[in-house]
């Protein structure tokens, strides 16, 4: 439904030029909802408005609904934005206009005959749960409802793609899952494709499909939403994550780790372990340590659910001799489980 | 008559307040559209804008700000032969509106491109997201979106313009100003003075409320 193929954007001439992006290839497949994830400064914005030419691309090939947009003359590309809706942080709502004209907007600008106009805002303040708000203006509303005003205002004109730009960005959390429950549901509803942009991780699990994390003007990887959480290829993508949800080394333990090098006699292994869906209810750890009869001591552990994945973390000390802990070492590697060991602590013998 | 005044005063006065609200009226609208359109074009063609067009951006800058530095009383001099071939004349009611317009345009056209201005660069682009076209962009977004602050420019334009029209009282405009200078200044009748400053007073304080309460209503 959209394909960015090696697209670049730079900004200024000469020695003095900024890439924001430097090669995005990027499919979002129709129907679905993909996510960009990144941090500030990473190229969100301009990738999410390269797709509709808000910002036109420096180089590269931008295919919306099957049209090559990039080549487009000025009237074929207003055409084509009647066909992709957007949402942004700040709603961007008319304050002059009532919110049934706000929605109305996109529509006038179509010439839609007015009767027709009519029967399709009140069908869009229905499906956004503002049947009651269409004469109220802008400025009486709160952000969830500004919000709700704007995708109704996306929608009037029958998009095939909604394209939100850190769309609850400016929403606390409550508020967020509403109008993200929305969004899937519209989804659903009118098989709309949705691009999105966020910084918020909970955006992306919460309901997006696919995601892509971004990172210095590149998508270092993009994948099923489930394998990105539990099973990421890429180290930037493991590092995002494990930064985002926190599973950080605290700093007691920190304070205890041996310095780099080869492991002293009598120290212990500290594991971060990584570990999804299935095994995550298994009765792992005291199983490991009746078999091989070793200690575990739990130091930080927590389970995320993502959609319909879970997603179990771990850190760990394995407390038993050098040989024993390799076994445990080896043995959870060969389950499928992440296993990385951050470094050695002094036994306590 | 009230005041010491006798009835023809009263009539003159009465006959000048009408032509100062004339004067004012007319180069009012006209230099109210022209620097509209001005202003808007002032707007566009910045170089971050939508219809980006910086050498025509320059020079309307440079235009205006010439028409702004010339301080109105040479301006109206200066701009005679040029009033006599619009108006056949270069004195009397007529012939005040042609400075007057000219003097108030670019006036405007700053008023306009700084209302403008304050409407959100997001709303622009939200806008051009849903493939509006440049005039609708104007026409359905900007424009109703300043218009709070276009109000406040009309009516600032009009008081200047009440104020400069006593100014061309001075060389044979007629109006308030003219009957001010002739009568209250060079023949030292005070009275004559204040009640013709009075009626200002009230024209400028009328504008004002009226203005003030139309910006009111375009709050929600």
């Amino acid at each position: 439904m959209i394909t960015l193929s090696n697209v670049v954007k730079s900004y200024g001439r000469g020695e003095h030029t900024v890439s924001a992006l430097k090669g995005i290839d990027l499919e979002v497949p129709a129907g679905s909802i993909s996510g960009v994830i990144g941090l500030s400064g990473a190229g969100k914005s301009t990738l999410v408005r390269c797709v509709n030419l808000l910002e036109r691309p420096t180089s590269g090939s931008v295919v919306v609904n099957g049209q090559e947009l990039t080549s487009l003359s000025a009237a074929g590309l207003r055409q084509a934005r009647h066909r992709i809706g957007m949402i942004f942080q700040h709603f961007n709502l008319l304050e002059s206009r009532t919110v049934a004209a706000n929605i109305a907007l996109p529509l006038e600008l179509t010439k839609t005959p007015r009767p027709t106009i009519k029967a399709r805002v009140s069908e869009l303040l229905t499906l956004t749960g503002l049947e009651q708000m269409g004469e109220r203006y802008p400025s009486q509303l709160s952000g969830g409802q500004k919000q709700r005003v704007a995708i109704a205002r996306a929608l009037a004109s029958e998009p095939q793609v909604l394209l939100c730009d850190e769309a609850t960005s400016a929403l606390d959390p409550h508020t967020t899952t509403s109008i993200l429950e929305l969004l899937k549901e519209i989804n659903q509803r009118l098989g709309l494709t949705i691009l999105l942009i966020t910084h918020e991780m909970e955006v992306v699990k919460a309901i997006c499909d696919q995601v892509s994390l971004i990172e210095g003007g590149k998508l270092v990887e993009t994948a099923p939403v489930g394998k990105f959480f539990t099973s990421p290829d890429s180290k930037a993508a493991r590092h995002f994550i494990s930064d985002q949800l926190s599973l950080d080394i605290p700093a007691s333990l920190k304070e205890r780790l041996l310095p780099d090098g080869a492991p002293p006699q009598h120290s212990h292994p500290v594991v971060r372990l990584t570990f999804a869906n299935d095994k995550v209810s298994k009765p792992l750890i005291s199983h490991i340590s009746r078999t091989f009869d070793i200690d575990i001591s739990i130091i930080e552990a927590r389970i995320e659910s993502i959609q319909r994945w879970t997603l179990g973390l771990m850190i760990a000390e394995l407390i038993g001799d050098a040989d024993t802990t390799q076994q445990v070492i080896d043995h959870l590697s060969s389950l499928d489980i992440t296993l990385e060991v951050i470094g050695h602590v002094a036994g306590t013998k | 008559m009230w005041l010491g005044l006798s009835e023809a005063m009263w009539n003159r006065l009465g006959q000048a307040t009408l032509d100062t609200l004339v004067m004012v009226a007319v180069s009012g609208v006209m230099s109210i559209v022209i620097g509209i359109l001005l202003g808007i074009a002032l707007y566009v063609t910045r170089p971050d804008r939508f219809l980006r067009q910086p050498l025509l951006h320059a020079i309307l800058g440079i235009v205006v700000n010439i028409g702004r530095s010339v301080p109105f009383i040479i301006l109206m001099v200066a701009i005679v032969p040029f009033t006599r071939l619009l108006v056949g004349s270069s004195i009397g009611m007529s012939a005040a509106i042609v400075p007057l317009t000219i003097a108030a345009i670019p006036f405007v056209a700053r008023l306009v491109e700084g209302s403008l201005n304050e409407v959100s660069p997001g709303l622009i682009e939200t806008a051009q997201s849903m493939g509006a076209t440049p005039a609708q962009i104007i026409f359905k977004v900007l424009l109703p979106e300043a218009r709070g602050g276009l109000i406040t420019a009309v009516t600032i334009t009009l008081i200047t313009l009440i104020g400069y029209s006593a100014m061309a009282g001075a060389v044979g405009s007629g109006g308030l100003g003219a009957i001010g200078i002739n009568y209250g200044y060079s023949r030292y009748n005070s009275v004559v003075m204040l009640v013709t400053v009075m009626i200002i007073i009230i024209m400028v304080q009328a504008i004002q409320m009226l203005g003030d309460w139309l910006v009111r209503r375009t709050r929600h």
